[in-house]
């Protein structure tokens, strides 16, 4: 355990995600190493699932995932900043709706 | 007061003996899989062997904890604190110290192999509606030590020329020890008469055919003597290192009894 952070043939990398419950999206738990997807579902249980936390589990390689970088942080998100109408919070609810309740 | 070789009159008595035999195993070898907590190979490993020794003690402690309400004694802890090794009644494979990564997980495969096997069986026929509930329970994480267990014999069967020798070299050396898995003695036969205990004579044969195939899936070969095989450690004649295991487990509780988490 002491020495594997120098070891050059460390494991491969993993991202795990867990589905909480039936029809939830899945959430991203963390990470572990392992030497391949069995084992990495494996370690991912015994790290991230042993407290009840969700009903099935995703391991996907690290560096199969496709991130956007710091820098597109401006152009992704910021236009969405001055457009409250895209929450639905922005709309009041009709009285005759209301009325139904 | 050692209880070597007693035969159980009645069905209390043998249920009491089978838990006392189920506890032992997994409280020692849940303390050996323990010393890996800090030293595993990789920091997900040492949770993993951690997490099933958390596993295997908590099923002792559950039998041990039924057994003390049967036999009136105090508690869980008189069974795993206050009784000497000539009491224990676990088998020496149990017992053995933690070895390597292979070692341990050939033992780990071999014991939890036995045990899905065991439990299986057990689950069909038990009547005790509190043991049986115990063991339903416990048979789904025994599956998942199988799987994991299973899963590493393989990949280091399979993998490099050190893997692959340190794993064939740990069957070897084990070997002799999983005859005891198999011997029926007096208290067990009793317990099968009264249905608290399985036959293992019957799925021998099936439990050695599993070893064999996961070894030839493995690339490795299955140790091909029968002609020793250990004895007596359900009996309390056990290897050296038990004593030695239960020094440094039983030291802290024996030395202040009394002692309470706060």
């Amino acid at each position: 355990m002491t020495e594997s952070s120098t070891h050059t043939t460390e494991w491969p990398l993993w991202e795990v995600f867990y589905q909480p419950s039936d029809g939830k999206p899945f959430e991203h738990a963390g990470s572990v190493h392992a030497p391949d997807a069995e084992m990495a579902l494996l370690n991912a249980r015994d790290t991230y699932a042993r407290r009840n936390e969700g009903i099935v589990i995703w391991v996907v390689p690290s560096d199969q995932i496709t991130a956007s970088s710091p820098e597109d942080r401006g152009p992704f998100f910021d236009p969405a900043n001055d457009k409250a109408y895209r929450h639905p919070q922005f709309y009041s609810v009709p009285r005759a709706v209301k009325k139904r309740k | 007061m050692s209880t070597f070789d007693t035969i159980p009159q009645t069905r209390q008595e043998a249920l009491v003996e089978i838990l006392l035999r189920l506890a032992d195993d997994r409280l020692i070898l849940g303390h050996r899989l323990s010393e890996w907590a800090g030293h595993g190979p990789e920091l997900e490993e040492d949770l993993a062997l951690a997490n099933i020794a958390l596993d295997m003690i908590g099923h002792a402690s559950a039998l041990y904890e039924y057994a003390a309400k049967l036999d009136n004694k105090p508690d869980e802890d008189f069974f795993a604190y206050f009784r000497d090794d000539i009491d224990f009644k676990n088998i020496a494979l149990t017992e053995l110290p933690k070895g390597d990564f292979a070692f341990t997980i050939t033992r780990q495969f071999l014991f939890s192999l036995f045990s899905y096997f065991l439990y299986k069986e057990l689950i069909e026929i038990v009547e005790e509606e509190q043991f049986n509930g115990m063991l339903q329970k416990h048979f789904k994480e025994i599956k998942y030590h199988l799987r994991y267990s299973r899963e590493w014999v393989l990949r280091l069967g399979d993998g490099t020329n050190e893997s692959k020798s340190r794993i064939q070299n740990a069957f070897n050396e084990l070997w002799m020890y999983t005859g005891e898995m198999f011997e029926l003695d007096k208290a067990f036969e009793a317990a099968i008469e009264h249905n608290l205990y399985s036959d293992v004579t019957k799925w021998r044969p099936e439990w050695r055919s599993f070893v064999n195939s996961t070894l030839t899936e493995a690339t490795l070969t299955l140790p091909d003597y029968e002609q020793y095989m250990f004895t007596g450690a359900r009996s309390g004649r056990h290897t050296e290192h038990l004593g030695h295991l239960l020094a440094q487990m039983q030291f802290l509780r024996r030395s202040y009894p009394d002692a309470e988490w706060k």
